[in-house]
């Protein structure tokens, strides 16, 4: 909402400078966006009077003129075509910026002829689109070196700032100034309306039809009116808030929508046929609006008809027919409630925005609807004469708010602030409402028609406080309960925090990526289901709930490969969406290494698919995960290479991750190149501690030295290695405390179709030193085992 | 027969000259060892007598020690020789690039939503989650947008295709869903247990989602939402919280002004602003004489409560969100909201964090 300081002027008494009006605005409120003031923009512009205008010896569309100006006078070459002498100019010295073209003057030769300075167009000085000549000013006192904003008048600070849905009269400057009053910023001017008696009976009649779209109509006839502008005042303080002056009919309603949040319409009653009827739309009807577009009628709009059909969409906008012009003598002002729902649906439906739907839409003042017809009457009497006919009233005007038995307890109560009724009733009664006597802490507060927001006692008790000023309430820290725990995570946030430092600690990057992904590549990763697709995406390359926090991942690794980083290790620790349930919400830990890292003379660890398990399981154990516990599965979802990749487990069911090299066919789907390993962590599937205590066990302490034997064990290529190591860890739980695989063979030696696995195992002794008898008893048990369990044969 | 002295003079000798730790250790097994020189001498003392033992055992125990001395210190010398040698012959070139270690970091978003658990942890609250799809009911209606307001419109959300029955759900615009499910929860608890609702102190950090994107906006963002609900707390509590957060979070005194503003679920409502000053392109948050709008907040709206059946007679309290990419834009001068989720290499170690300075109270929020 804009408005300039001297049309505030007219509602609020004051000596405020402008910033104190800023600031009383914002802490009322109101909060101020821009302040912009014209004449700062225009300084360097000064009124110049043409002398003379010559023809240029070599160019057809130039003139040289002789300026008067303040630095006395100037040859200036112009190619405007209304540059002649005796007109009064807006003159840019040499130096001055202009603003509309960019470009700080200089003094130029043009076509051999020297230019001193510039005679600017409306364009150039950025006051409209005109371009088409310079601008020419008129006035009585006209002044060579007089600001151009004075001589135009544009010299009123506009200031900008933000009208909240609760407060729909802050669209009429009436009631900003009655909250700055309020605030004590100055005294009210109160609007003083005279009812103008009608001179006829009002033979237009009102019909409606439907008093939901529309409780009330009051209409009025004025006959014999002269169309032209309206006064030089008005047009210059519509145009000061971006609205372009019409004609004295039009400009009486845009005043009005904007000083006291009162949208009406006029109609050229020579081209009204029949009795206005306010109705909802039908089928198959269409609509020219004065935009001069034609609209098709929903049947839910509220619509103004007369025997020729639509001539205005009620609340929204009116309709070319019946629109009034210069030729226009007999008009019929509306001046009407509309219900804000349906316009709000109208307007989204037509795509129409207009000062009256959004006024509509939030909701006018009902009790202001007989005022503003009376103040629209005399205005249009003012600037065109005419006879008023009397008012006709279709509908009822609608009760005010009901009034709010105020417990007034509750100031204290929600603010801190200790008040009395009295200072209540001081700080509510300029703000238009009708304080009762105080009776037992409660007051009885009449709301204002203007004030619907106003509903309960909250509502009042921040009235009070705003008025009071924010400032004022005092500041109370908030301190924990003496005696009560500092407050205690959940596990799995507890599970997924450490995941988080986990895995950047173990080298990788914490990422946030969009929590929506494209549909093909969700489907990629076995998502893509028809309830997590978004109606309205942003686009169609974030139209999918993602399955997989691996997407963007993938999507990043060639982002970043693109620019030359190849090496990476990214992770993100976030939601991925099975479903539109909050349950079918999981938190996931994804992650991927790519590329060669940098070159080292020692040599560098390429990623693989066991970086990945590293990581896969380093992440585990952050979280807090018995990771010996858990077994390696090959059956792993289908988006890893399917002999890349493996599930780590407890038990068969419960994954509490998976690793590997992603599927070729997974990274093409999403245009990446390969190959990238990666791995998902699901913190929620970590079993919880059996025992919630924060006592350990106690550490077994062993006095006897460990041991180890070494094995070879050829096996079948399809035995994992884990088989054989679990199958040698099993064989003695008493005495074997670890077996670590510690190579890998096949080749020369070794039948095809089979491998040596070379195993360390480390025994530890509990009460004695073991003999060689019982070292070789564990021995043969290994081999045993091993064989056992996997077929394999100790390597001879 | 060599006298004593003419002894120790050619052991003497031959100490000095033993080149290394082997030929030492012959020179003095040649003198002292069981069979040696010396060792032989020190045995003829039994057949001594006693006149002549008085003599010569001073003499021979003096020799002894003297010549283990002589040893003693040749050893020392051949070995600070040896380790010389060995020394001189193990130079490496320590100018060689380092053994790589690897380092990760925790994204400027984690480390704020950690630094605000932190601080609100300190004053009683807990972390409170909710689900990123949510009903009308969660986003909308318990938290008293009148249904077609346009407020609603403000919001500008991401709905999903209708169900069946003709609702459809979306993504939450805020994080304010959160207060509605802790509330219900709250109440349940409270009639399972019979007893009265337990005072509430919530943080709910979270994604929250606008179709809206340019170069301020992100269709994801990030908030932190507060919730406090007990018989007392009022708005005075609020702004106590609120200034005491944003100075700590700030790690500087910083200036605040609370505003009235409008929210459907609050009343009174407030937007918090705090001080700050430009000093060239740099924001410097604190003191300065230009006010930036940081948060929205206010006292809990009646209808909020009620919508989950709690009586707003007796139970009162304020809640807050603030938008979590913007304070970190501002806390560590990172300049494009964009880039928080593009992952891009550079930018993640630039501005990313050690996942060894993990915030806290006593040893500082980021360190």
């Amino acid at each position: 909402m804009k408005f300039t300081v001297s049309w505030l002027k007219q509602h609020l008494d004051t000596d405020a400078t402008l910033d104190e009006i800023v600031d009383a605005m914002t802490m009322a409120g109101l909060e101020v966006e821009a302040v912009e003031n014209p004449a700062e923009k225009l300084a360097a512009f000064t009124v110049g009077k043409v002398l003379s205008a010559e023809q240029h010896p070599d160019a057809d569309r130039l003139r040289v003129c002789r300026v008067e100006t303040f630095e006395g006078e100037k040859q200036i070459v112009c190619g405007a075509p209304n540059a002649r002498a005796g007109i009064w100019i807006a003159f840019a010295p040499v130096g001055a910026y202009v603003p509309g073209i960019d470009v700080t003057l200089k003094a130029a030769k043009i076509r051999g002829v020297e230019s001193f300075g510039m005679m600017c167009s409306a364009k150039e000085l950025e006051m409209g689109e005109d371009h088409d000549g310079i601008i020419e000013l008129s006035g009585d006192d006209l002044a060579v070196g007089q600001l151009v904003s004075d001589a135009l008048e544009l010299n009123d600070p506009v200031i900008d700032f933000e009208v909240t849905p609760n407060r729909p009269d802050w669209l009429g400057v009436n009631s900003i100034a009655r909250d700055l009053a309020a605030a004590g910023l100055g005294t009210l001017i109160e609007q003083l309306i005279t009812p103008v008696p009608g001179q006829f009976a009002c033979t237009q009649d009102v019909i409606i039809e439907d008093e939901t779209a529309c409780p009330a109509f009051a209409g009025r006839m004025i006959r014999g009116v002269k169309n032209g502008p309206s006064p030089q005042w008005v047009q210059t303080r519509l145009r000061a808030i971006g609205l372009r002056p019409i004609s004295a009919l039009v400009d009486v309603t845009n005043l009005l929508s904007y000083d006291c949040d009162r949208p009406l319409h006029v109609y050229d009653l020579a081209k009204v046929k029949g009795p206005i009827r306010v109705r909802l739309g039908g089928k198959n009807q269409s609509f020219e609006a004065l935009d001069d577009k034609t609209y098709s009628i929903g049947s839910e709009m509220c619509v103004i008809a007369d025997d020729s059909g639509a001539i205005g969409l009620g609340g929204v906008m009116g309709g070319a027919s019946t629109g009034v012009s210069e030729t226009t003598t007999d008009v019929f002002i509306e001046c009407a409630l509309f219900d804000p729902q349906r316009t709000m649906q109208t307007g989204r439906d037509t795509n129409i925005t207009s000062d009256a739907r959004y006024r509509f839409e939030r909701g006018v003042d009902s009790g202001f609807v007989l005022d503003g017809m009376e103040i629209a009457t005399q205005l249009v009497l003012d600037w065109c004469g005419g006879e008023p006919s009397e008012i006709v009233l279709a509908g009822e005007i609608p009760a005010g708010p009901k009034a709010v038995d105020f417990d007034l307890s509750q100031v204290k109560r929600l603010t801190g602030l200790e008040l009395t009724a009295q200072q209540i009733a001081k700080i509510l009664t300029p703000l238009g409402f009708d304080c009762g006597d105080a009776k037992n802490d409660r007051m009885r507060v009449g709301v204002p028609s203007w004030r619907r927001d106003v509903l309960a006692a909250p509502d009042l008790v921040e009235e009070v406080a705003r008025i009071v000023g924010y400032d004022q309430l005092p500041a109370v820290s908030l301190t924990r309960e003496p005696g009560v725990l500092p407050p205690a995570p959940s596990t799995l946030q507890t599970r997924a925090r450490l995941l988080r430092y986990g895995l950047a600690n173990a080298g990788f990057a914490e990422c946030i990526t969009w929590s929506f992904c494209e549909r093909s590549h969700a489907r990629a990763f076995g998502g893509g289901a028809d309830v997590l697709m978004l109606a309205n995406p942003i686009s169609s390359e974030l139209d999918c709930m993602r399955p997989s926090a691996l997407i963007h991942l993938l999507l990043a690794a060639q982002r970043n490969a693109d620019r030359g980083q190849t090496h990476l290790q990214l992770f993100e620790l976030g939601p991925v969406y099975r479903g539109d349930q909050p349950e079918d919400q999981l938190l996931c830990a994804a992650g991927i290494l790519s590329g060669q890292p940098e070159r080292h003379w020692q040599g560098s660890q390429t990623p693989d698919v066991f970086t990945a398990k590293a990581a896969a399981m380093a992440g585990l154990a952050a979280a807090g995960a018995k990771v010996d516990a858990l077994q390696t599965f090959t059956d792993t979802s289908a988006y890893w290479h399917p002999g890349r990749s493996g599930a780590l487990r407890l038990g068969p069911k419960n994954t509490l991750a998976e690793f590997g090299e992603l599927h070729p066919a997974t990274l093409k789907a999403l245009g990446v190149d390969g190959p990238i390993y990666g791995f998902e962590i699901w913190p929620a599937a970590i079993p919880a501690a059996r025992n919630a205590k924060t006592t350990r066990t106690a550490l077994p302490v062993h006095d006897l030295m460990p041991l180890t034997r070494d094995f070879a064990f050829v096996v079948s290529d399809d035995i994992s290695a884990e088989a054989v190591r679990r199958a040698a860890r099993g064989a003695d739980k008493n005495l074997i405390s670890q077996a670590l695989v510690f190579d890998l063979y096949s080749g020369k030696g070794i039948e095809p179709g089979h491998k040596s696995l070379a195993i360390e195992v480390t025994l530890q002794p509990k009460d004695h030193t073991l003999t060689d008898t019982e070292i070789e008893a564990v021995s043969t048990k290994i081999i045993d085992k091993v064989q056992s369990a996997t077929s394999g044969v100790l390597r001879g | 027969m060599e006298n004593l002295q003419e002894i120790q003079t050619r052991i003497e000798t031959n100490i000095d000259a033993a080149s290394d730790l082997a030929a030492l250790d012959e020179v003095r097994v040649a003198a002292l060892g069981k069979k040696g020189e010396v060792s032989l001498i020190m045995r003829t003392l039994g057949g001594m007598t006693p006149e002549q033992r008085t003599e010569f055992g001073p003499k021979l125990n003096a020799l002894k020690n003297q010549l283990n001395q002589a040893v003693a210190t040749r050893r020392e010398t051949l070995e600070v020789q040896a380790l010389n040698a060995r020394l001189a012959s193990e130079v490496i070139d320590v100018t060689l690039p380092a053994t790589a270690m690897p380092t990760g970091s925790i994204h400027p978003v984690s480390q704020v939503f950690a630094e605000a658990a932190v601080i609100f942890g300190d004053m009683g609250f807990t972390v409170a989650e909710g689900p990123d799809i949510e009903t009308d009911f969660y986003n909308f209606t318990a938290l008293n947008f009148p249904p077609k307001h346009p407020a609603r419109d403000m919001h500008d959300t991401f709905f999903f295709e209708p169900d069946a029955d003709g609702t459809r759900k979306l993504l939450r615009t805020h994080t304010s869903p959160v207060q509605i499910r802790t509330l219900q929860a709250a109440v349940q608890a409270a009639k399972k247990t019979g007893t009265a609702l337990e005072p509430i102190r919530i943080i709910a950090p979270g994604r929250t989602y606008r179709c809206d994107s340019d170069q301020t906006h992100t269709p994801m963002f990030h908030q932190v939402e507060g919730l406090v609900i007990d018989r007392e707390t009022h708005m005075g509590h609020l702004k106590g919280c609120l200034a005491d957060f944003v100075s700590a979070f700030f790690e500087t005194p910083v200036k605040t002004r609370f505003r009235p503003h409008h929210f459907p679920f609050t009343e009174p409502s407030a937007e918090m602003d705090i001080g700050y000053e430009r000093v060239g392109d740099e924001i410097r948050i604190g003191q300065g004489d230009k006010w930036m709008e940081i948060l929205g907040c206010g006292m809990v709206h009646p209808n909020v409560l009620r919508s989950v059946g709690v009586d707003p007679d007796v139970y009162q309290g304020f809640a807050f969100g603030m938008g979590v990419d913007r304070l970190a834009m501002l806390k560590y001068g990172i300049p494009d909201l964009r880039d928080f989720f593009a992952s891009d290499q550079n930018w993640l170690a630039h501005y990313g964090f050690s996942p060894l300075s993990q915030p806290n109270l006593s040893t500082g929020l980021s360190s």
